[in-house]
């Protein structure tokens, strides 16, 4: 019953965040928080719920990115231009998945920051493709239904809505028997396939559903920025947003989403005090991976834990043996 | 005619880096199983320091030789006091040499700013050397040298010590190689100091070449990554092959196609992955 209640205030307070946070500073900030938790979504369900831990998917969410602000600085219309960036995401996420699933474990990072690396290499220098460093410009926000996106208000309320369908469908999928078989190839593949399951089909669809929603996290990335670098595409992108998923607890619904929102105020506080983010979020990774490798949450509540407990075991009295 | 030449001798030179700073990382993924993402920063580090050393008044040779000895102590440093926590629990390994990757990147920029910083040609080797009515580039010849002659120190060390024949062991078997009363742990520590050692001495007889500039080290990683997929992990021959495989296509892929150098990089790459999972010399999928 708490828990409903809970949820239903999350809600509430999501849905109100334009009128109780005042600056539209603050309002972007929550765009982007949501547009990294739906991203760090998509990522979790390899990281958390097939064990596949992937370093490339900063490429699957650049090339949502790329190819709707491609499309759109090309003069294709919104929606046109979003159904195909997505079925170029789709399609991406296939043929990473096809190279990268002959493996898994160490290989399957490996593979997958190569891949991540060649797209990062196609942006960067194929510049009559992508502008190279200078990027793409993209002419304007959709408005759907005639609703224009322009201001920070609309465009927040837009990235709810993908966000909320995101979380649905993470519920529904961890709910789902396919969950259950794809939380079993983590777990017990081998025994998986003594029971008849296709791993590799399993671990295939799991792939295109992760990849599909970082993709629908680039093209809103691509929407909220109106502009697309090949930044996007590069290794700390994919370890950011990796971060987000292991520091909030992967193989939860709500750990990335605490991530994404830690790791974005981090970012954006950090970055106002000190120069040094990427000092930052190394440090975070490497005490994170050591001191709570099971997030920060979960991780914290132990700590403390171990704390009180340490502090009832040697009670400070007078003297020390 | 003579341009193509040329090519090759900047192919082989360049060949010749990716090897000292493969084989250490290909060393490492074979002992510890990690891909140690830490590697390019330990090349970058390393031409940062032979900076600082050379700004101190030392000689190149004498700046490399002292960066490379600074580098084993940082990865040795690594490896005892970090990644020794996390032992047997690779994927944590790797995420904690990403991180530190992240850090060291952020360190170098802060110390030594973002400018490029090139390095001079040690003196004496800042010439040309005619063969055959070509003209080649002495210093280019010399990276060739060093890295030919460091090659076969490794592959005596690995073939007719002790030490070698408890690495192979640990490569092969490390379970076994324990129970023979073999350390495995301490290996880990030779090993990483050994191969950070070698990628900081290449990055700074690279430096002339290359000179030092932020993001040295994520252009280095790939490339060794590339390297190690290629010819297989802890295969010596295997680093040595692949080094000189993409040493090659990089400066054609370079003047060939532009654009699409870094695609064509990957190319062998995955038909590696698709037809021959352990690399070209290796004997065990990743």
């Amino acid at each position: 019953m708490t828990r409903r209640l809970l949820i239903a205030a999350a809600c509430l307070a999501l849905i109100t965040v334009p009128l109780w946070i005042g600056n539209n500073y603050y309002v972007n900030i929550a765009s982007q928080i949501l547009i990294y938790a739906v991203f760090a979504l998509g990522l979790n369900v390899l990281v958390g719920y097939a064990g596949l831990v992937s370093l490339g998917h900063a490429g699957l969410f650049g090339v949502g990115c790329y190819a709707a602000a491609w499309l759109l600085a090309g003069g294709f219309g919104h929606l046109t231009a979003a159904l195909i960036a997505l079925l170029i995401i789709l399609a991406t996420s296939a043929a990473f998945a096809v190279l990268s699933l002959r493996t898994s474990g160490i290989g399957f990072v490996m593979i997958t920051l190569a891949l991540g690396q060649i797209l990062w290499g196609l942006a960067y220098r194929w510049i009559g493709l992508t502008g190279g460093d200078n990027g793409i410009n993209v002419p304007s926000r959709p408005a759907p239904f005639g609703l224009s996106l322009a201001s920070a208000a609309p465009f927040y309320y837009f990235t709810l809505i993908v966000f909320a369908l995101a979380v649905a469908s993470m519920a529904v999928f961890v709910a789902s028997p396919f969950g259950a078989s794809l939380r079993g190839t983590r777990d017990q593949p081998r025994r998986m396939t003594a029971l008849g399951y296709n791993v590799w089909l399993i671990r295939f669809l799991a792939f295109l559903f992760s990849g599909f929603w970082s993709g629908v996290a680039g093209l809103l990335f691509c929407y909220f920025n109106e502009f697309v670098s090949p930044n996007v595409l590069a290794l700390s992108s994919s370890a950011e947003v990796l971060l987000m998923v292991i520091s909030g607890g992967s193989g939860t619904l709500l750990g990335p989403i605490a991530g994404a929102a830690l790791v974005v105020i981090m970012k954006n506080v950090a970055s106002a005090y000190i120069e040094r983010w990427n000092f930052v979020l190394g440090a975070i990774f490497v005490a994170i991976v050591i001191f709570m490798p099971e997030g920060l949450v979960p991780g914290s509540v132990r700590l403390w834990r171990w704390l009180w407990a340490g502090a009832r075991r040697f009670p400070v009295r007078g003297g020390v043996r | 005619m003579s341009q193509w030449l040329l090519l090759g001798v900047n192919s082989i030179t360049l060949g010749g880096l990716l090897f000292l700073l493969s084989a250490g990382f290909s060393l490492i993924f074979g002992l510890m199983r990690i891909p140690n993402l830490t590697h390019g920063s330990f090349f970058m580090l390393g031409a940062y320091l032979g900076v600082t050393f050379l700004g101190l008044g030392f000689d190149f040779w004498l700046a490399a030789l002292l960066a490379a000895a600074a580098m084993a102590v940082v990865g040795g440093g690594i490896e005892r006091l970090l990644l020794r926590r996390l032992q047997g629990q690779e994927l944590a390994q790797v995420l904690v040499t990403l991180g530190l990757s992240f850090m060291i990147a952020d360190l170098c920029l802060m110390l030594w700013g973002g400018d490029p910083i090139p390095l001079d040609t040690p003196p004496g080797l800042g010439g040309a050397v005619p063969i055959a009515s070509i003209v080649f580039p002495t210093y280019r010849l010399a990276i060739v040298a060093i890295a030919v002659v460091i090659a076969v120190l490794l592959w005596l060390m690995l073939e007719r010590t002790r030490l070698g024949a408890m690495i192979r062991a640990g490569v092969d078997d490390p379970a076994m190689a324990r129970v023979t009363g073999i350390r495995v742990s301490r290996l880990f520590t030779i090993v990483f100091c050994l191969g950070a050692a070698i990628a900081g001495f290449a990055g700074v007889i690279g430096g002339p070449i290359l000179s030092v500039y932020p993001g040295l080290d994520s252009d280095m990683l790939p490339l060794a990554l590339i390297v190690v997929i290629l010819g297989g992990t802890g295969s010596l021959l295997g680093a040595l092959v692949g080094s000189l495989i993409i040493g090659f296509l990089y400066n054609y892929g370079q003047v060939l196609f532009p654009e699409l150098a870094y695609i064509i990089l990957f190319l062998p790459m995955l038909l590696i992955l698709l037809f021959r999972p352990q690399g070209l010399f290796g004997s065990r999928v990743p």
